[in-house]
């Protein structure tokens, strides 16, 4: 085992590691969710990440994406993200798309994945890249945060969660987001796509929800 | 009586639990209703700890939780 790696275990076994080491990941989005999504998926060890954002970093982002500095505003998201996944672990092979996901890209941009993190948002663009990944069957690892409150949940093709969760009457007006509810909602995230790709014992089709405003924490069966 | 539990941001200007007398509630929109929540405002709506739409029926002793959108990323 590569020092690096020395401290997953033993809370993962050395066959997990190998395993992760093979797996191939698409994160969408280099914002608040994918910044931390990215980081902690390249230090445990995820063999490949295709990291996608067409946006740059703006002085608004600062207050929560993890990597957003001053020198960085105004250059792009993806490019940051694969220049820090090369830092931290260059171990890890990593493709770049500095695209908007859409209709029309979601699905190449899945090709040769094994599971999808929604680091994304906005609610249309979650709703193609849930289609796409029911098309592709493909695993889909949810995250949303506002505010105090994080969501986040593992939705097999065929639980329609996003359908579930966004009806189209839905409709979000406040765009807060405090520094630690991307942290916590990444973190989960993560926990649960690193289950879900080592074969450890996961629960669908529930959603963990956390109030931090209020120190609530609710699984919710939602499938 | 029917128990009516808000979370996060529904909770402003609300009670966390609120008690509603059963009488003329036929189903969860009547409960949307009469606590002044849009129904658009609301994503998760829960009775008795499963998922259910507005015009699913609730009854006397029922449970019903309300948790609002969260889109952001």
């Amino acid at each position: 085992m590569e020092p690096r790696y020395e401290r997953n275990l033993p809370a993962l076994t050395e066959e997990a590691c190998q395993i992760l080491r093979k797996k191939r990941v698409l994160v969408v989005g280099c914002g608040g969710l994918g910044g931390h999504i990215i980081d902690q998926l390249a230090r445990i060890g995820v063999g490949f990440l295709r990291v996608v954002d067409g946006d740059v970093f703006e002085a608004s982002n600062l207050n929560r994406q993890l990597l957003s500095s001053v020198p960085l505003l105004g250059i792009s998201k993806a490019k940051t993200a694969a220049d820090h996944i090369a830092r931290v672990n260059p171990d890890v092979a990593v493709e770049t798309a500095e695209a908007f996901l859409s209709e029309s890209n979601a699905e190449s941009l899945l090709e040769n994945c094994d599971i999808v993190m929604d680091a994304l948002d906005n609610i249309p663009s979650r709703r193609i890249l849930a289609a796409a990944c029911e098309k592709a069957n493909i695993p889909y690892i949810y995250g949303a945060i506002q505010g105090w409150v994080a969501q986040a949940a593992i939705s097999m093709p065929g639980d329609h969660l996003i359908d579930t969760l966004y009806p189209e009457e839905i409709e979000i007006t406040d765009k807060s987001v405090l520094s630690f509810t991307p942290a916590l909602c990444a973190s989960m995230q993560v926990c649960l796509c690193v289950k879900l790709l080592t074969g450890l014992p996961v629960e669908t089709g529930t959603i963990s929800y956390f109030d931090l405003l209020n120190q609530e924490f609710e699984q919710i069966t939602i499938v | 009586m029917i128990e009516v539990r808000v979370f996060a941001t529904l909770r402003q200007g609300r009670d966390k639990v609120t008690m509603l007398p059963s009488e003329g509630i036929t189903n969860a929109a009547d409960i949307l209703h009469l606590l002044h929540i849009p129904s658009e405002e609301v994503s998760i709506l829960l009775i008795n700890g499963f998922h259910q739409k507005p015009e699913s029926p609730v009854k006397d002793g029922d449970i019903v939780a309300l948790f609002p959108p969260v889109g952001g990323g």
